[in-house]
């Protein structure tokens, strides 16, 4: 029970993008259209609970064992980064039809902060290994259900006439800042 | 001060990144997927926009199509022959020289010549002037709407509305297609950009109700077909139709059209002489799309 409720709560409390705002980058930039969007989501999914996973193991194995913990950023950006670069790899061989859907939003999760995010967040808070690649996949899934949300609003709001200083970017973080108040509703309903 | 506080991190965190390098480097080789060389030297010569004018996702699959011969050479029309020809040396093809494309609107129903059913004062955009009754504004149910769906999809600057209609710029016009699209109509079509002679019209109703909606539209009345001497321009489903293999852009078909749908006519003199040869009841008719000539002419060049 404790488990499930950690993913929900990684959903839609602890939302990463519209509660603790984190990896805005990609849900302003790859939402325009739900295909993508959903494309990235899954990817982010992919990649955050391997992350998690392997980050969890690095930290715990490696950094702690020789008292260099106080440089886990450095070793989970060297984790996201490889791995990322292992999953792209690892796809375009096994998977080409996954690679092909994904492809272009893999190298772009390097970058995405919640990824590094989700792996210092396990860290601080103690999660053991299940509880992180949960934890994880939760928070990944609730960027996905979030930016495929947010792709959905756009796409009916791009035709609409919108005051010309408002076309684009401003109503796109506007529509972004509402969805972050109604995911506010959340807050609170479930305790860890 | 401990020494190993400074020898712990920079041998873990320099060996994770070395272990991790190795990884990678031996997964390259594990997982290396045999790509095709010529992909890459393809890729290299292709334009790079991303345009998706070839119906490609982006330059790097028209690359792996073209080396998987699924598509030409000449595939991309934004590079055009020159890009065309590079490709094809790569591939080891002799390129066939593709000819430059651009946009045409086949519609001159402009504000004077065509009516329209109602006043349309929603969104500026004509995909959604399509989802009203009539299916938009214009009383011909073929014609250009002029909101400028094609424009916004532009990303050359190559359209502009003139009059009510689309009005697209040879010069600028890259042939990415993206308008063709984007027009809810259908009407925008790519056709050789040296070629003069187009038929500016779309509709296929018979010429009786074209001439109530629209004075610049096609009535299907064969006079092009009749006189075309290449055989190249046919009256198709109530329009007529240019074969662009056949056509040598001579113009008598333009010069020829009662209506003045068709562009490019020849300068006055050739016209001159063919005037005789007509009928006489035919004459005043043909006076005065002459008349209108000179503003036909300037309007696409626009």
């Amino acid at each position: 029970m404790y488990l499930i409720l950690l993913i929900l709560a990684g959903i839609f409390v602890n939302n990463y993008v519209l509660s603790q705002f984190l990896g805005i980058c990609p849900f302003l930039g790859v939402s325009k259209k739900v295909d993508t969007a959903a494309g990235m989501g899954v990817a982010v999914i992919f990649v955050m609970s391997l992350a998690s996973a392997v980050a969890y193991l690095v930290y715990n194995l490696i950094l702690v064992p020789l008292g260099i913990d106080y440089l886990y950023n450095i070793a989970f950006i060297l984790v996201i980064a490889s791995l990322v670069q292992f999953v792209e790899m690892f796809l375009k061989k096994a998977a080409p039809a996954l690679y092909q859907a994904l492809g272009v939003f893999l190298p772009l999760i390097t970058t995405n902060c919640a990824v590094l995010g989700v792996a210092v967040l396990n860290m601080q808070k103690g999660y053991n290994f299940i509880e992180s690649v949960l934890n994880g996949f939760g928070g990944a899934a609730g960027f996905a259900l979030a930016i495929v949300l947010f792709a959905g609003i756009r796409e009916r709001i791009a035709d609409n006439d919108t005051p010309k200083a408002f076309d684009g970017f401003p109503m796109a973080l506007i529509t972004a800042g509402l969805m972050s108040i109604a995911f506010l509703g959340f807050s609170g309903l479930i305790k860890l | 001060m401990d020494i190993m506080n400074i020898v712990n991190p920079i041998i873990s965190i320099g060996g994770l990144g070395v272990v991790f390098g190795a990884c990678l480097g031996i997964a390259s080789e594990v997982f290396k997927v045999d790509e095709d060389p010529r992909i890459g030297q393809v890729l290299e010569v292709l334009p790079g926009a991303n345009c998706g004018g070839c119906g490609f996702p982006g330059c790097g699959g028209c690359a792996s199509a073209i080396v998987a011969g699924t598509a030409p050479v000449n595939a991309c029309p934004v590079g055009g022959a020159a890009v065309a020809e590079k490709v094809g040396a790569i591939m080891g093809i002799e390129a066939s020289a593709s000819e430059p494309m651009a946009a045409f609107v086949k519609c001159g129903g402009t504000c004077e010549t065509a009516k329209e059913k109602y006043d349309y004062f929603g969104i500026d955009d004509c995909n959604m002037a399509v989802q009203l009754a009539g299916a938009g504004a214009k009383s011909c149910a073929y014609g250009c709407l002029g909101l400028g769906s094609c424009k916004k999809a532009c990303a050359f600057g190559a359209i502009e509305i003139v009059d009510g209609i689309a009005v697209i710029d040879k010069e600028k016009c890259v042939a990415c297609g993206k308008c063709v699209s984007a027009c809810p109509k259908h009407i925008i079509e790519l056709l050789p950009a040296k070629k003069k002679v187009k038929v500016q019209c779309s509709s296929k109703d018979v010429g009786k109700n074209v001439m109530q909606v629209c004075s610049s539209g096609c009535i299907a009345c064969k006079i092009c077909e009749k006189n075309c001497p290449f055989d190249a321009i046919h009256v198709i489903d109530n329009l007529a139709v240019i074969d662009y293999d056949k056509c040598k852009s001579c113009g008598i078909c333009a010069n020829k059209c009662p209506k003045g749908v068709i562009t490019g006519k020849r300068p006055a003199a050739p016209a001159a002489e063919a005037k005789p040869a007509a009928a006489a009841p035919a004459a005043p008719k043909a006076e005065a799309p002459a008349a209108e000539a000179p503003k036909a002419e300037e309007k696409p060049a626009e």
